[in-house]
């Protein structure tokens, strides 16, 4: 058991700070002999990129994986998502199908003059609670993609809009109505400092569970989580969630976050080693639960994703948690 | 004015005279209800003449049709209420139910009271632990509950999977009598709604809906004070709650029909209160031209929407959860702040915490009365509210779920005895009444099952 754990970051946040402090990592340079590396993106772009060929050492690890920068963005998505669909072609999983046409069911995708946009569909009869829209900010950590092991944090939480849908055509013009970033929000009238207008994911379970039965809310879950690991697989993945805390719930929300996720990259607090086997012990969780460990899931025969409806439910070993409901894993259709 | 009313208003209030002038009444309840009743009503006159706001006006038609366009959106209004003030709040009531002294008392009755610490001064009978034991036998430690038996640690063969399937018969039967026994072991969240609804026998019958729809007319119609008091009440505590905020409209369309809905007052006739009088203009003191005001009879005072918030997390549909929170308040909220000898009455449910924590906590008891925090100075606004806004909205159905199962308040006092327990430690290491305030100022992680099995099961006795 060597020395203690070097840290760095150039991400001035008591968040990240404090959970290095308590710790006991030693602070240094990036010039120094490091171990961990908080990046901003930035930086992450840089030491990666094909000019400067920076490899990390077997004891070096950092917050972002290589080629993740490339994918915070919803065109360079596109390129990612063409790759896969490759893949998926040769696998013969029905998320390739495509049509008498020969163009691809699932996604959208439009190409003219050699450009391809990815759209998003936008929904008119979306989900409301109290008559108002809400996003879901889920956090998931991913400590290996080959093999894939990631896993979701339990706190995550909704954000309302503060003002009432409605969805006559008028109101697309209103930016607080439809667009619930918390940022934007921020600037119309109605915000009420003391809360920023979110309810825990568990929160809302309860309402859905309590409001349309179990089944629905369980296949709701189902689906998000499903989305989720598609979109891993996919590589599409946001950068950075943001370290700024608006309330003080939100700050002991990051901290405890940050917590958890140093926690499970970082086990015992050793100085990494890439050789170790990378999957953690439950204790070391904390509030995050398994999402998708694919050595798991292979070790009990097939792949389990894009099974059909009507297919066995999981069993004790695979790598979901019993938490995210023991239906069976469902496809687009 | 409210003409309608007051006709209907007028033969119950001769019905509840001549009820206040029979035995049914003890001499106690009156007095204390009666000078309790003057201070309230007082208080909202002298606001009504300072701020020269009638207590009720008609709308001119404008305005009517303005506050139809928002009737799902009342949160949005910002109307100026600086100058509204809650009629009165939990502690000022705690402060009538520790003046309260029974004229009929003498120093020799009840030995033991004699030796009682608390604030409360009133010997009414409450139950001791092995008499709660007995009455809420479902919360043992061999039999499953739901808020503890369904955690992820335990397999849901063992209880859950069960337990949900006779909730499904349970409700298929529309059984009322077997719901009520079998959410005394909790009730699964998707049964939840329907289970209450059956216990409560709320069925949403065409004629149910209609009544509300001509309440929500009513409200349109004509404004009354008591409804800036209701925004006032809403905006400073659900619209700033964690999980309450979202149903910030529904609260008010609930309320303010609340208000106008005569057929509440029919509880008063088991309630020893009598709802508060006003006179038609320029006819004061005439028995005949009293009416009811609001015309509910019931004033509402700070926090009294957190008895409607926790609801609309079951129910979506306006006149249906308005059905359940009415029928909720007729049975159960209102002796939360009336004067009666009731058992599920507040000030029984005081006596049953402070006689539960002096016998059982002793030494914690001792302490904290020695260092100036009476704890019934901290509880008491936890039993007011039913634990609303208090604890996680889970655990908190999880505890009215066994309201509506015992048909009980007592639980109210059992399970604040239960967190003093579990808090003994810190509580114990406190020097002031602020610093106990500290301790026990966040009960959102709690778990109210195991806390209550604890202390009436696992303590000894």
């Amino acid at each position: 058991m060597a020395g203690k754990v070097k840290w760095v970051t150039d991400i001035e946040k008591s968040v990240l700070i404090n959970n290095f402090e308590k710790r006991g990592w030693v602070q240094v340079t990036e010039n120094e002999d490091w171990n961990f590396y908080w990046m901003s993106v930035q930086t992450i772009r840089n030491v990666f990129s094909v000019e400067t060929g920076y490899r990390l050492s077997d004891d070096q690890i950092v917050n972002h994986f290589p080629n993740h920068y490339e994918l915070t963005r919803k065109d360079l998505m596109v390129k990612n998502i063409k790759r896969y669909r490759k893949e998926l072609e040769k696998e013969g999983s029905p998320l390739a199908e495509k049509d008498e046409n020969g163009k691809y069911l699932y996604l959208f995708v439009s190409q003219s003059n050699k450009e391809a946009y990815v759209i998003s569909l936008y929904i008119n009869n979306p989900l409301l609670i109290g008559g108002r829209k809400f996003d879901l900010r889920l956090y998931v950590l991913v400590s290996t993609y080959r093999p894939l092991r990631c896993y979701m944090y339990k706190l995550g939480f909704c954000r309302f809009c503060t003002v009432k849908y409605t969805p006559s055509t008028s109101e697309l013009d209103n930016m607080f109505v439809h667009l619930t970033n918390v940022a934007i929000q921020k600037h119309g009238d109605d915000y009420n400092h003391i809360h920023g207008g979110k309810w825990t994911v568990s929160n809302l379970r309860l309402y859905l569970e309590s409001t349309r039965g179990k089944e629905v809310t369980s296949k709701l879950f189902d689906e998000i989580h499903w989305i989720i690991v598609q979109s891993l697989k996919a590589v599409a993945v946001n950068a950075s969630p943001s370290l700024t805390s608006s309330t003080a719930n939100d700050r002991i929300l990051k901290y405890n976050l940050i917590n958890d996720t140093l926690n499970i990259a970082v086990p015992n607090g050793e100085i990494p080693d890439c050789k170790w086997n990378k999957s953690p012990p439950k204790e070391v969780l904390g509030n995050y639960e398994i999402l998708y460990d694919e050595e798991l899931a292979q070790g009990d025969g097939a792949d389990r994703e894009l099974r059909s409806r009507q297919g066995q439910s999981q069993g004790p070993r695979a790598g979901r948690s019993r938490d995210s409901g023991r239906a069976v894993l469902t496809t687009w259709k | 004015m409210l003409q309608e009313e007051s006709d209907l208003s007028l033969i119950i209030a001769q019905i509840v005279q001549k009820l206040k002038g029979s035995n049914l009444y003890s001499q106690l309840e009156r007095q204390a209800w009666g000078s309790w009743e003057k201070r309230i009503l007082k208080s909202l006159n002298s606001m009504c003449t300072e701020l020269s706001i009638p207590l009720a006006r008609k709308r001119p038609v404008g305005e009517q049709k303005e506050l139809l366009n928002k009737w799902n959106e009342m949160g949005t209004d910002e109307p100026d209420l600086s100058l509204f003030r809650p009629v009165y709040a939990p502690k000022d009531f705690l402060e009538v139910l520790i003046n309260l002294r029974n004229p009929n008392y003498e120093n020799g009755d009840s030995l033991s009271f004699r030796t009682h610490l608390g604030l409360i001064q009133v010997p009414l009978k409450v139950k001791d632990i092995p008499e709660l034991k007995e009455c809420f036998v479902e919360l043992g430690l061999n039999t499953g509950q739901l808020g503890i038996d369904d955690s992820t640690q335990v397999p849901p063969e063992l209880f859950e999977n069960e337990h949900v399937r006779i909730g499904q018969k349970v409700l298929a039967e529309q059984d009322s009598a077997a719901a009520q026994q079998y959410i005394r072991q909790g009730s699964p969240t998707a049964l939840r709604a329907e289970l209450w609804a059956l216990i409560l026998n709320i069925s949403s019958e065409p004629e149910d809906v209609l009544y509300y729809e001509q309440l929500k007319t009513n409200v349109i119609q004509h404004d009354l004070l008591v409804d800036s008091l209701i925004y006032k009440d809403v905006k400073l505590t659900a619209s700033n709650d964690d999980y309450y905020f979202v149903f910030e409209d529904y609260l008010y369309q609930v309320l303010l029909c609340f208000s106008r809905d005569t057929s509440v007052l029919s509880h008063f006739a088991y309630n020893s209160a009598s709802p508060p009088k006003s006179y038609i203009r320029g006819k004061l003191g005439l028995e005949e031209y009293a009416v009811f005001y609001p015309p509910n009879g019931v004033i509402p005072f700070h926090g009294f929407s957190m008895y409607v918030a926790p609801l609309c997390f079951l129910y979506h549909e306006p006149s249906k959860l308005y059905q359940i929170f009415r029928e909720m308040y007729v049975r159960f909220f209102f002796r939360l702040h009336s004067i009666s000898s009731h058992p599920s009455g507040i000030v029984s449910l005081c006596l049953l915490f402070e006689t539960l924590l002096q016998t059982y906590l002793p030494q914690l008891f001792y302490h904290l009365r020695e260092i100036g925090a009476q704890p019934l100075r901290i509880s008491f606004k936890w039993m007011v509210r039913a634990f609303s806004g208090y604890l996680a909205t889970d655990q908190l159905l999880l505890l009215w779920d066994r309201i509506l199962g015992y048909n009980s308040l007592e639980i109210l006092a059992v399970l604040a005895a239960a967190v003093f327990a579990f808090r003994a430690v810190n509580l114990m290491e406190v020097t002031s009444l602020a610093a106990a305030e500290a301790v026990l100022a966040d009960l959102s992680t709690l778990k109210v099952m195991p806390l209550l099995q604890i202390f009436l099961f696992a303590t000894v006795t």
